[in-house]
């Protein structure tokens, strides 16, 4: 698959000396959903601002379409739309006019058919008399949306689109971003939340501190990081694990109070029903039990050290 | 030449203006009415002459000239300040649009603005004096140069400001007082010697002189002065502005 993007050694410094991209390379495909995957302040930001030409490049390349976004900016630019994290919209423009004028600002006359076919698309057709200011939170987004695809781009960056949405929206949100794929449009989207980049993406990219920890095929990716943990808490602290438990490989935490199971979800088994069946051999009284999820947090570093062992 | 965001961003900022007609052409069509009732009507019938033109229609060139000045720094500064404020300037910085297309954009809008008042006060005029335009190219001229200058000062200014009371600072610190010291309501031949040589630092006063020149052939100074006066600045304006997108000063990191 060809490379609609591709970033090439790409270096961020800021003025005040933080160094916020470190050598960047990055090859989106076309038609693909992209999700970078990353903690507050790996740079996700940074990295979208500096393809799309808001942030200046310190050193290397972005090609968007084969057209380096600095010399030739102009054809580079005009290939994207971006949706930024915040919503900042002008309060009192109607929604026609700021999505009409998006359109002319990317250097591109009538068109008329096409904002009413995103409009309808994003389900605010029926709203586009309506100022901005009256729009609730997830029409507003839907607002930047269209103003990002009211000039026809071929590459579309949504920085966080779901950062402080509800449950119902952000999966309003997944709908809209896979229709749009749908539509032959590539997108790149940032996340810190792992289930968005599960639900959306066909590749993931991880980045930290400025880094590309890697990037991969969403389906690889999951199931490497599918581990789970498998909590039980004991009615009365345990010193060590029973012997008919020691094939499972327990671990004891919270002072003997909690017994933990890691297993793999992708895994043809988890194991779980075979571990209840030797726990009720052992006589120990269980309280309670419950599921936990690797954090991102824990990822990276389990990236980063396995990247060092290798 | 990306001449769609030219006129996107004109036609946006022209519609903002007439959302907001009250603040933009009445309030300042007011007031400069009000300055015609207390200095040309009341005061002015008590004040001589000045060189054979009546006080109340001395002031008028200048009296546009102040609304002109003014109001093409605030439009101007407003126009570019919301999008930094509200954040979606963000546009803007992505977008095919090289400087000079935004920033014509912009200073268009707000030229086109001022440059309405300006008529619409010239208009009002008739209604309090007796007005005689001698000569009415270059009445425009200054008028239409003017209000670009200004505008694109005032564009500058919004870039530089980061907040609401800097985007004030300006017009109130340094344009007022330099209007105000800069011939609109006297000649500076009026003045003692030494302040009508202080008064040549003031670029306002050579405006206001070629200005009322093109209106009844009197000048504080030559001609040829004031049209380099303003020349001039919109160079040195246009160059601040090239080198603003140049850097990215206060716009990209």
């Amino acid at each position: 698959m060809t490379a609609i993007v591709s970033v090439e050694k790409l270096t961020k410094q800021y003025d005040g000396g933080v160094h916020a991209l470190k050598d960047v390379d990055l090859e989106i495909r076309e038609g693909e959903i992209l999700a970078l995957l990353g903690p507050n302040g790996a740079g996700k930001t940074t990295l979208i601002e500096c393809i799309c030409g808001i942030t200046s490049i310190s050193s290397g390349h972005v090609r968007v379409g084969g057209h380096d976004n600095v010399t030739d900016y102009r054809a580079a630019r005009s290939q994207i739309g971006l949706v930024p994290q915040e919503v900042n919209l002008e309060p009192f423009e109607t929604v026609w006019n700021t999505v009409r004028f998006s359109r002319g600002l990317f250097g591109k006359s009538g068109g008329d058919d096409h904002l009413e076919s995103v409009l309808k698309q994003l389900s605010l057709w029926d709203k586009k008399d309506s100022q901005t200011r009256a729009l609730s939170g997830g029409m507003k987004r839907r607002v930047l949306i269209a103003k990002a695809l009211s000039h026809e781009p071929k590459v579309l960056f949504l920085d966080e689109p779901t950062a402080g949405v509800d449950v119902g929206l952000r999966k309003e949100m997944w709908n809209t971003v896979a229709d749009l794929r749908d539509h032959g449009v590539t997108v790149i989207l940032t996340t810190h939340y792992i289930e968005e980049a599960e639900a959306m993406a066909d590749r993931i990219g991880v980045i930290s501190k400025g880094e590309i920890k890697l990037v991969r095929d969403k389906d690889a990716l999951m199931s490497e990081l599918g581990r789970k943990l498998f909590i039980i808490e004991l009615a009365e602290p345990a010193t060590q694990i029973p012997e008919a438990l020691q094939p499972f490989d327990l671990a004891l935490q919270a002072d003997g109070a909690e017994m933990v199971y890691t297993y793999d979800t992708t895994g043809d088994g988890t194991g779980i029903t075979r571990l209840m069946t030797a726990l009720s051999g052992t006589g120990l009284k269980v309280r309670d039990v419950r599921t936990e999820q690797s954090s991102l947090e824990d990822i990276f570093v389990g990236l980063v050290e396995g990247e060092g062992r290798s | 030449m990306n001449l769609y965001a030219i006129w996107a961003i004109y036609r946006y900022e022209m519609a903002r203006g007439l959302r907001t007609v009250t603040q933009t052409v009445v309030s300042p069509v007011l007031s400069t009415s009000l300055y015609f009732v207390v200095f040309g009507t009341a005061i002015g019938s008590r004040i001589q002459e000045v060189e054979g033109v009546s006080y109340g229609a001395f002031i008028v060139p200048g009296l546009i000239m102040l609304s002109v000045i003014t109001q093409s720094i605030s439009n101007a500064s407003f126009g570019i300040y919301f999008p930094k404020f509200i954040g979606s300037i963000y546009e803007h910085l992505s977008a095919p649009a090289s400087f000079l297309e935004i920033t014509a954009g912009y200073v268009f809008a707000a030229a086109t603005k001022s440059l309405a008042i300006g008529v619409i006060i010239l208009i009002t005029a008739f209604f309090f004096v007796d007005l005689d335009i001698q000569h009415p190219f270059w009445m425009a001229l200054f008028l239409v140069l003017t209000c670009l200058s200004f505008s694109l000062m005032g564009f500058i200014v919004g870039i530089w400001a980061t907040n609401f009371e800097q985007l004030q600072l300006v017009p109130l610190l340094l344009i007022q007082p330099l209007i105000f010291l800069g011939g609109t309501f006297y000649s500076i031949s009026m003045l003692p010697p030494t302040w009508e040589t202080v008064s040549l630092f003031n670029p306002v006063v050579y405006l206001v002189s070629g200005f009322r020149w093109s209106f009844y052939g009197m000048s504080d100074v030559a001609l040829g002065w004031s049209l380099l006066a303003i020349f001039g600045f919109t160079a040195l304006c246009l160059g601040i502005v090239w080198l603003i997108f140049r850097t990215g000063w206060r716009l990209r990191d």
